[in-house]
């Protein structure tokens, strides 16, 4: 049974090392940051693709942000996504907010004849980390939404899901059209070739612009957790520390 | 009006997370002059909802229905939202556990509240302020939650779970939610077990011995192994090596992967991107191994050992064997 799939991504930047804020304390300081889709989001992407390349079907890819987050949808059809929609908004909306545009969204696409059996999110983005927008998304559909999958398999208009739990795995099952939220390990995404590059460039973008909503978790300002001001005693150099360490082992009860 | 707070429970007990949120409800709750109230799931839920006094609970609603014999989340939601609409609570707040968070989510979908996820500090007003983590703790947002009943998540292991200095009774009684079809459609239908080929798991090792791109390639792991075989512990890695194929994500310590807490944590070849530090917040000390003084895991750790992991790993490990074999 071919799918229609839609995978929302969210833009964030590559941290590495110690954050530093604007001087507004609004955002983190990226002027000097690459880009990059959220963890979890880029195995629901390689997933939407294997899926359409499985079953036949196609793939929508959609995010919220800025302008420039047409790179990260331009990374996701290089992938082998086929189209994108880019929600253009300003600000940093929240959990609500977010779900709340990404419905419209969908809403218009199923208003112009566009039908998702089955949409994709992380199950939290790794910025903000608002754990809900996928959840919201599918209520407002009236779909199930299983969360923080690990494996999933199409099989026979059902899907087959696999949550990671203490000890094991627990298995869901549910029909289609279905919302899924899932988390990085759920595949090892390729790389994108030179050739899905270059398509990438043709394959078809449409901007929506986002107005701010009244935001029910407000953000006031962020800050940079303090330092733990641990100053790594140096035990030595090479392999002559060995001895030193295993005082440190015995000293932690693990000897 | 009261604060419910939403409590996990096995084995007759709540668990860790419901008491660290138990007792950052019950400062809100104080705070805000109300009672501290529990919402508890499941048949065997009565003898956890009954020791929730120590906590400061004064009642413990316990959600039983025919039809919810495994874990299902929108079930739960709508019960929790069903408890909002008849009880009207000041907030609503659960564990940052993942199920939690997920029955937490859909309660603020059927309610059409907001919910803040991750939160460290949580005070009442018309407006709750909170202080919430994001980047999985390398980053701190303070807000304002708005709505009639405030829904917040509190982030595992953040806060100290504290019995209350007053214990109370917690009167216990059962409700039962009015559950539709859809609300079941997910439920688990099976629990699968993880071969951890008889070793430790990552989650639970008292030892954890990690290695990153300096290990160089999967099997320059050889020396990490046998460091963690040597100390009865697990094998952890960098999210660089697992995206290069070297090793299972399963391995994978860090805000994508998993959150550990050994006694001793031990990176080898691993700069220390805030990411990875934030699956190793918990680990009681650090002992990094690495190349460059300068690498942020250095800074980070309690104990360091500047050298090429090929070469320091297994002399540590011969010298353990020695002082084992004595």
């Amino acid at each position: 049974m071919p799918l229609n799939i839609l995978c929302c991504v969210k833009r964030v930047p590559m941290t590495g090392g110690r954050m530093v804020l604007t001087a507004d304390e609004q955002a983190i300081e990226t002027r000097h940051l690459g880009f990059t889709i959220s963890p979890h989001e880029e195995c629901g992407v390689e997933e939407a693709v294997r899926i359409v390349e499985g079953h036949g079907g196609s793939s929508t890819v959609l995010t919220l942000g800025p302008p420039e987050a047409e790179e990260q949808l331009r990374d996701a059809m290089a992938l082998g996504i086929d189209r994108a929609i880019l929600l253009q908004s300003d600000g940093e909306l929240d959990g609500q907010g977010t779900a709340a545009a990404i419905l419209e969204a969908i809403e218009a696409e199923r208003a112009a004849g566009t039908e998702y059996d089955l949409i994709f999110f992380g199950n939290e983005s790794a910025d903000a980390g608002n754990y809900q927008v996928g959840i919201r998304v599918a209520h407002a559909l009236g779909r199930p939404c299983v969360t923080g999958l690990k494996a999933i398999a199409v099989d026979d208009g059902a899907l087959r899901c696999e949550q990671e739990v203490p000890g094991g795995r627990d298995v869901y099952r549910v029909p289609l059209p279905a919302v899924v939220t899932v988390k990085e390990g759920l595949n090892l995404p390729r790389y994108p070739s030179v050739p899905g590059r270059m398509r990438a460039k043709r394959k078809p973008l449409e901007r929506r612009p986002v107005a701010a909503a009244a935001a029910g978790v407000e953000k006031v300002r962020l800050a940079v957790p303090a330092d733990q001001g641990k100053q790594a005693q140096i035990l030595g150099r090479g392999p002559e520390a060995a001895p030193a360490v295993v005082d440190v082992l015995r000293s932690a009860g693990v000897l | 009006m009261a604060v419910l707070v939403l409590v996990e429970h096995a084995g007759g007990a709540a668990d860790d997370v419901s008491q660290q949120a138990a007792t950052l409800a019950r400062g809100y709750a104080e705070a805000a002059g109300q009672p501290l109230e529990a919402v508890l799931f499941g048949p065997d839920a009565a003898g956890a909802a009954k020791g929730l006094g120590a906590l400061g609970v004064t009642a413990a609603h316990v959600a039983v229905h025919e039809r919810l014999t495994a874990f299902a989340p929108q079930a739960w939601g709508r019960a929790i939202a069903e408890l909002v609409e008849t009880h009207s609570p000041a907030a609503v707040i659960a564990p940052g556990s993942e199920r939690a968070t997920e029955a937490m989510a859909h309660a603020a979908a059927f309610a059409d509240l907001a919910l803040a996820a991750n939160c460290i500090v949580a005070t009442p007003g018309d407006a709750a302020e909170v202080t919430r983590l994001r980047w999985g703790g390398s980053l701190l947002e303070h807000a304002r939650v708005h709505g009639r009943t405030k829904l917040l998540t509190v982030a595992p292991h953040a806060v100290e779970a504290v019995p209350a200095s007053a214990p109370s009774q917690a009167v216990v009684s059962e409700f039962t939610p009015h559950l539709e079809d859809a609300d079941l459609v997910v439920q688990v239908v099976e629990r699968t077990q993880t071969d951890t080929g008889g070793g430790v798991s990552l989650a639970d090792a008292r030892v954890v011995v990690s290695g990153g791109r300096g290990t160089g390639s999967a099997e320059g792991f050889a020396p990490v192994e046998a460091l963690a075989a040597a100390l009865g512990g697990a094998v952890g890695c960098s999210r660089a090596v697992t995206i290069a194929g070297w090793r299972p994500h399963t391995d994978q310590v860090g805000q994508t992967g998993t959150k550990i807490a050994p006694e001793i944590y031990i990176p080898c070849g691993i700069s220390g991107a805030t990411q990875h530090m934030a699956g190793c917040k918990g680990a009681k000390r650090i002992l990094a191994i690495n190349t460059d003084a300068e690498a942020p895991i250095v800074a980070n750790a309690d104990y360091a050992v500047i050298g090429d992991l090929h070469e320091v790993l297994p002399a540590i490990t011969a010298e353990i064997q020695k002082a084992r074999g004595g």
